[in-house]
């Protein structure tokens, strides 16, 4: 749905997005992830038909974003990362008016209006001017504007950032609920985002790509060691040592009353582990696998770290 | 057609829910009305001479004694209100950046610029047909000719038009809204007397400085008269300062 090949995007001497190539599934909802100034908001509206790329192909739901900009637009929805609403505007005029620019058929721009206005939960507020609401409720209008054409394809630019936790939450529900027919690029430079909201993601850095896949993929082909950590009651220096003995283990390490006990990728030791603390009562408190953490790895991920 | 209207409607909406255009048609129309009020006063102390002395009745003509000089007036205050009225057009929508919302829509450049256009022109056709007030009274005690009043209004409303096209150029060349206005302010006010500089100027620069100016153009209009040549100069005027405003904003989005 969303094919991107070397794109490139010079803005004079600075390169902000360097050959970039990556693909977006039909009905899936994708995260374009990188930290500040990795080229996200400029691959976006590279896609949208804002800004032109220096070179490259990309195109979106069919349409090439260069030579078909008239007919992309009208298939997409875009929520840019500073909302564009007119804080003058009722909600409802608002989005009259982006029904409108949007070439939606004035017989349906109507239904067209009420029912986005339901879909982002705007119906208490439709008939207030935009300067009056809350963030939580402008950024709701900014992804109504980007349904009001019924769009195939939804980009959306941060869509939960400068919102408290509550909405955070509320506004990924709501991008989930849109999911289906629709394919979705969502950018973020916060890895919980994606975690929680994407089924793979493209991550990007200083404008190259660092890696991309689906989400499983990505954890998977990063998971270099597996292991779990153990909270005992005893922790002596000893125990440590003794845990060292099982065979198959790669590494221990010790904090408090802590462990942490690595073994190669493909074996399980946790038999063996729960084995050796019942028989010397060592006193098992808690238990957990070690997952590789996934802000770790994408930090490495990010410092190019980790090869694709 | 049907994107210019959208936006056209927006823009006067915005112009009409927010203090803006009430402030100025009323600033405008207060200080049309204290010119008409004066000139009105004056033309009467005149009349009163002239009742005296009939070597003063020649000349006692309301048209020329307070239509032309009115028009003229009317026409510096819109040199002072029209940078006001356009200054927000596209510098406000970048600096909100709500020009992402327009420029990622099935719209074109043109339809957002001819749109925002027209809604500025809709406002000026307010502020010149609320000073119609004044006409019809002056038709109710007086007795005017009605040509070359026609002809005066007809004249505001072109060079108007002008004055906007040069502000949306301005507007469009920076997120600034003052700076936006100084410039436009700066720009017309240095047209309009350009003339100034035919006379140093010798053969042909007289004609071109004298042609460019909007006061050689708008001296023709006070006293009623129109020529073609006046239409065609503020249409051109009008065309030109869109078609940079056109060239400005594609740049910026190709740059």
């Amino acid at each position: 749905m969303i094919e991107v090949e070397n794109l490139l995007k010079k803005y004079g001497e600075l390169v902000a997005v360097k050959d970039l190539s990556f693909n977006v599934e039909k009905g899936k909802i994708w995260g374009l992830l990188g930290p500040n100034a990795a080229g996200k908001t400029t691959t976006m509206r590279i896609l949208t038909g804002y800004l032109p790329a220096t070179d490259g192909r990309a195109s979106v739901a069919g349409f090439d974003v260069f030579k078909e900009a008239n007919e992309l637009k009208k298939t997409i929805g875009y929520l840019p990362e500073t909302l564009p609403l007119y804080p003058e505007m009722t909600v409802h005029s608002f989005l009259d008016f982006v029904a409108e620019i949007k070439q939606t058929p004035a017989s349906r721009r109507r239904d067209a209006v009420e029912e986005v206005i339901d879909t982002s939960g705007l119906r208490e507020v439709s008939g207030r001017l935009i300067k009056n609401i809350s963030r939580g409720f402008k950024q709701r209008v900014g992804i109504a504007q980007a349904l009001i054409n019924d769009p195939q394809v939804l980009i959306l630019d941060e869509p939960t950032i400068g919102l408290d936790p509550a909405q955070i939450i509320e506004i990924r529900k709501l991008i989930k609920s849109l999911k289906g027919e629709r394919t979705i690029l969502l950018s973020t430079h916060i890895l919980a985002e994606m975690t929680q909201t994407c089924d793979g993601a493209v991550i990007i850095n200083e404008g190259n790509l660092m890696a991309s896949g689906s989400l499983e993929d990505l954890t998977a082909s990063f998971k270099e060691k597996e292991g779990v950590v153990i909270k005992l009651r005893q922790h002596g220096k000893e125990i440590a040592s003794l845990l060292g003995k099982i065979p198959g283990v790669a590494r221990i390490s010790q904090k408090n009353d802590e462990f942490t006990v690595e073994w190669g990728k493909g074996k399980d030791l946790r038999d063996e582990i729960t084995k050796l603390i019942m028989d010397k009562e060592l006193g098992l408190m808690e238990m957990r696998p070690l997952a590789m953490n996934i802000e770790e790895l994408y930090l490495k991920i990010i410092s190019g770290g980790v090869a694709r | 057609m049907k994107n210019i209207w959208a936006i056209c409607k927006k823009e006067v909406k915005t112009y009409f829910t927010s203090p803006i255009a009430y402030v100025l048609i009323t600033v405008f129309l207060v200080l049309v009305g204290f010119f008409f009020y004066s000139l009105v006063w004056w033309f009467n102390n005149y009349s009163f001479q002239a009742a005296r002395d009939p070597a003063y009745l020649q000349q006692l003509n309301i048209n020329q004694m307070v239509f032309s000089p009115l028009f003229h007036n009317i026409s510096i205050i819109l040199l002072l209100t029209i940078p006001l009225l356009t200054m927000r057009l596209f510098a406000e929508e970048k600096k909100r950046q709500t020009d992402e919302l327009l420029y990622t829509s099935p719209i074109s450049v043109n339809q957002i610029i001819i749109g925002k256009y027209a809604a500025s022109l809709f406002v000026l056709l307010v502020m010149l047909l609320l000073t119609g007030i004044l006409s019809i009274l002056t038709f109710a005690y007086g007795n005017p000719e009605f040509v070359p009043i026609l002809n005066g209004y007809l004249g505001l409303f072109l060079m108007g038009a002008a004055f906007i096209a040069v502000g949306i150029f301005f507007s469009s060349l920076t997120e600034n809204q003052v700076v936006a206005a100084m410039l436009t302010f700066g720009a017309l006010l240095l047209f309009w007397i350009l003339n100034w500089a035919a006379g140093s100027a010798s053969g042909m620069w007289t004609d071109v400085l004298n042609y460019l100016s909007f006061f050689q153009h708008f001296d023709d209009l006070t006293r009623g008269i129109l020529d073609t040549t006046d239409i065609v100069y503020y249409a051109s005027f009008s065309f030109f300062g869109l078609f940079l405003a056109h060239s400005v904003i594609q740049s910026r989005r190709w740059r």
